[in-house]
């Protein structure tokens, strides 16, 4: 008898082991099913700082969420539906996520005496009733695995390592998911190891039909794919699409791509991305240390590359003084900070955004240049693109403030048409400028305020520029004061000018009379969303607007915060935006703050939205 | 060392433009003042690097002078090539992204012992063990000059300066040795009074295909008077200095030599004791460092022996060729990218 197809709207699920037992992979695996069935999706990798760390112990527990849904999402869910544990360090771990009712399966094999003792439980939660509130499928899912690949020629190690995808083959049943894709990517990954290759395919074939015939499992799930916006669609990370949306900048400015970078989790997979891509003229240089890797940036952007650089936090401290010197000599840079858990090392593999005012006001001076975050992972191709756009057109330092969360989470993005990308082609100076027929390095276009760029190997235009203060026009060493004063206030001028180049604040508003403004920026986008589409479903207002740009501001952001009576600023660190839109806008907004090393619970800020809303009243 | 006659083919520019323009030292003067102290050595260099220019054969505009800060770091202001006066210790990082994406370039570092070899010691090496082509020359006058005399990595130990008032209590760098040590494959020393001197080294340098490290004794008459005056001192030198010419016996003056000691180091031997067929001859193109390493150590105790020239020089392939026939390799390989096919990948849906 066919077993029964229950519908949902949409499942979150996580997959949780030891850093070992190939949980990235198996989340990764899943969502590419699932976003190839047509749902979306929102994914969380969660994985320590260690390598491998001990087997089996807390700290080495490592996760992979993943909703989907048959409707459009915007977070990967605050708490499970279902949680996959493969020992009982990942159990418990990831219990106090569950809500009451949600279903565990649990690989029964890894809970002996010493897997338990060695997590601390003097009982084994399987059998003292401690999980009564939930679902729990025991299965155990090693020595199913192993006895289902006996037949391979392949070390007992092997098989058991084969469990992963096993429970990836039963989830994939539970929720109907199609196979082809796990099939055909075993196929690539074992090539050169066909004994394994059969064997993985054949655990994660026996977890499915274990899935169809044993009785543990009455019913198997539907989740209808979304109705999102027609198009062609993939599923892209955060630092994925940073790095096709520097390409793209490349194409489409002209200028051949040049990265110097030096390995920083969680920003080398930029590097690792782009170091792939050298039929694109793509040259990635892994410098000595973080200062050589924004200083080659420099130097290959004076030599009219687009000069990029990407780091996280620790790095961003070494590379200010570089930055410095690209704000005086007015040179192209992208600067893209993937942003962690600080101060110092702090949490390498978990999501931050504390950098807001290092990326502000974090150098020497008086040294303002353009901040830009992305808002989801398929936002930073667009951000990427922003940030090019505007470091070639004002010859300026772009940050790009990216953060953990965005670069190692995944969503569908829906693949643009190369006609529908920006123009982004520069003109690179190559005749004098001056009215005698002299080039004058610093003689501004009166519209951007940009000075041009003049790049060796052009005849007639050979000039010095350096970090030393320049004289306007002439770009000459100068130590007046009226000029210091007024190079100052120029760069200031041509930073806070592109206000009037950027796309206004967009306010989601669909009453038009809310009185509370939830107002966010970067990484936080979805949680924001989703908690003020969940406190309209109570039947409140609330309206959403949230920042790309955080220097310059969007010219209407003044205008929009005053239309409002409270304004609520959610943010991951101590409140550093509330800081600037109190100094800069005498705005006494609330500050709402967490600093967890993970992203907001829409629940959490759905209750927030709603206290405020009901004060307001 | 290629022939003296103006435009001739240097190894180093293979890849940078040929220029038919007779260019005069002048050509090379910007119009800005020199602004260094009366006396100091970095107007005989920045004279006799002008001066050298125009051999290059290729047009100005080619050309560009990256430094980092301190005294010598004004360089490329006094110049009227392309050039970049870019922050303390970093110009060979600066100089490695120009170079590494314009090998159309003559790229030249002008840096001093306190810029290269203190706050910019690690791009310094990392410059040298890639072989990046890059020109570094290095004004060594063993002092802080422009933050007004503290002693500086390459100053004796023991040195009275205004930071170290009991004397310092730091050990020198050697900088050929470091050099050396870091894989260079280009490494010389000169003096900034010995022009001919200076300029033959500066277009050995120019010449050699990759990353060129010159050390340039350089006098500071402020804060470091003489610190070199034994190897310039007409009545000194000639029984001090010990000129490196390849395929010559090592010979300092013409009573001293230098032979193979039991160990592989250099030895300084008496000539009225010891035969001159015994001397090493001196060859710069071996390819184990060793024997420019033992060379390197021949200067203590202080100025007894100074070899001065090419310690070194091998070809070796150079990083921005290398990175650049990797972009040629890509593309013969794969073709060219294609965007549209790359934004796309292979896991895509449809809807709508």
């Amino acid at each position: 008898m066919p077993k029964e197809i229950q519908q949902l709207d949409r499942v979150i699920i996580r997959f949780a082991g030891d850093s070992g037992d190939g949980m990235q992979l198996t989340g990764d695996r899943f969502t590419q099913e699932t976003a190839s069935f047509g749902n979306d999706l929102s994914t969380l990798p969660n994985f320590p700082a260690e390598i491998r760390a001990p087997a089996g112990t807390l700290p080495g527990v490592s996760s992979f969420q993943l909703h989907f849904a048959d409707h459009d999402i915007m977070t990967p869910g605050d708490a499970p539906n279902v949680l996959v544990a493969m020992n009982p360090a990942a159990l418990k771990a990831n219990l106090e996520d569950l809500p009451k009712g949600a279903t565990v399966i649990v690989n029964t094999d890894e809970f002996t005496k010493r897997a338990l003792a060695k997590v601390g439980y003097s009982a084994n939660p399987l059998e003292d009733g401690s999980l009564a509130d939930y679902k729990v499928s025991p299965v155990p899912l090693t020595s199913l695995t192993v006895k289902a690949l006996e037949s391979f020629d392949i070390s007992k190690k092997d098989a058991e390592r084969a469990k992963n995808m096993f429970a990836l083959g039963l989830l994939s049943w539970m929720y109907n998911r199609p196979t082809e894709g796990t099939v055909k990517f075993l196929e690539t990954k074992f090539a050169k190891k066909p004994e394994i290759m059969k064997a993985n395919i054949a655990a994660f074939k026996a977890g499915w039909n274990f899935g169809e015939t044993t009785e543990d499992f009455a019913v198997s799930y539907e989740v209808k794919p979304a109705a999102l916006p027609a198009g062609r669609y993939r599923n892209i990370t955060g630092n994925l699409a940073l790095s096709y949306g520097l390409i793209a900048a490349s194409k489409l400015s002209g200028l051949p791509l040049f990265l110097g970078s030096y390995p920083i989790t969680p920003a080398s997979d930029i590097l690792h991305e782009l170091s792939k891509h050298k039929r694109f003229g793509v040259r990635t240089f892994q410098a000595e240390d973080e200062i050589a890797g924004v200083g080659a940036a420099l130097g290959a952007s004076f030599g009219g590359a687009l000069g990029v650089t990407t780091t996280s936090g620790p790095g961003m401290a070494l590379k200010a003084e570089t930055i410095g010197l690209a704000v005086m000599t007015e040179l192209p840079l992208v600067v893209i900070d993937v942003q962690r858990g600080g101060p110092s090392t702090g949490l390498p593999t978990k999501t931050e955004q504390a950098d807001l005012l290092m990326a502000m006001f974090g150098r020497n001076g008086e040294s303002p240049l353009p901040v830009l975050a992305p808002r989801s992972p398929s936002d930073c191709f667009a951000i990427a693109i922003e940030a090019a756009r505007i470091a070639t057109k004002y010859r300026t330092p772009v940050i790009v403030l990216s953060d953990g969360y965005l670069a190692n989470g995944s969503e569908p993005w829906r693949i643009p048409d190369l006609s529908e990308l920006p123009d982004l082609s520069v003109e690179f100076t190559t005749g004098p400028n001056g009215e005698n027929g002299e080039f004058l390095p610093y003689l501004r276009d009166p519209e951007t305020l940009a000075r041009p760029w003049a790049v060796p190997g052009t005849p007639g235009l050979e000039h010095r520029v350096g970090g030393i203060e320049k004289s306007d026009r002439t770009g000459e060493i100068s130590y007046s004061p009226a000029n210091h004063d007024l190079m100052v206030r120029t760069r200031q001028a041509k930073v806070d000018n592109i206000a009037r180049d950027i796309e206004p604040l967009e306010v989601d508003d669909p009453t038009g009379d809310a009185r509370v403004l939830a107002l966010g920026w970067g990484g936080t986008y979805g949680s924001i969303a989703t908690a003020v589409r969940q406190v309209r479903r109570s039947g409140a207002k609330v309206a959403h607007a949230h920042l790309r740009h955080l220097n310059p501001f969007p010219a209407n952001l003044e205008e929009v915060l005053g239309r409002y009576e409270r304004v609520v600023v959610p943010e991951i660190n101590m409140g550093q935006l509330a800081l600037l839109l109190r100094g800069r806008f005498l705005v006494d907004v609330i500050s709402y703050t967490k600093v967890r090393g993970l992203p907001f619970k829409s629940e959490e800020l759905a209750g927030v939205l709603q206290e405020v809303i009901d004060r307001a009243e | 060392m290629p022939s003296e006659n103006n435009g001739a083919a240097f190894r180093g520019l293979s890849l940078v433009p040929r220029s038919d323009t007779a260019y005069k030292m002048k050509d090379f003067k910007s119009d800005q003042e020199v602004r260094w102290c009366p006396g100091c050595g970095d107007y005989a260099i920045l004279s006799a690097f002008q001066g050298f220019l125009p051999e290059l054969g290729v047009p100005r505009e080619n050309i560009v002078v990256i430094s980092g800060i301190g005294c010598s770091s004004r360089f490329p202001y006094y110049l009227s090539t392309y050039g970049m006066h870019s922050i303390h210790g970093r110009a060979p990082a600066i100089a490695t992204g120009l170079a590494a994406s314009r090998p159309d370039l003559s790229v030249w570092v002008v840096t001093g012992d306190g810029d290269a070899l203190s706050i910019g010691g690690n791009h310094l090496i990392h410059a040298l063990r890639r072989n990046i082509n890059i020109n570094i020359l290095m004004f060594n006058n063993r002092i802080y000059g422009l933050t007004k005399g503290q002693y500086s990595p390459t100053s004796e130990a023991g040195k009275i300066t205004k930071s170290s008032p009991m004397g310092s209590l730091d050990n020198p760098f050697n900088p050929v040795s470091l050099a050396l040590g870091a894989g260079a494959t280009f490494v010389a020393r000169t003096v900034d009074s010995d022009r001919k001197h200076l300029t033959e080294v500066l277009r050995a340098a120019a010449d050699h295909p990759g990353a060129s490290f010159v050390e340039i004794y350089q006098n500071c008459p402020i804060f470091n008077d003489d610190a070199f005056a034994l190897v310039k001192d007409p009545a000194e030198r000639d029984t001090r200095v010990l000129r490196l010419e390849h395929g010559q016996p090592l010979k300092i003056g013409e009573d001293r030599g230098v032979v193979l000691g039991d160990y592989g180091e250099l030895t300084v031997v008496d000539l009225a004791e010891t035969d001159e067929e015994r001397l090493v001859v001196h060859d710069a193109h071996r390819a184990d460092p060793a024997y420019a390493f033992a060379l390197s150590r021949l200067d203590e105790p202080a100025f007894a022996h100074v070899p001065i020239g090419v310690f070194r020089d091998v070809e070796a392939p150079t990083y921005d060729a290398a990175m650049t026939e990797q972009i040629e390799q890509a593309k013969a390989q794969q073709g060219e990218g294609d965007l549209a096919e790359l934004l796309a990948g292979n896991d895509t849906w449809t809807i709508g």
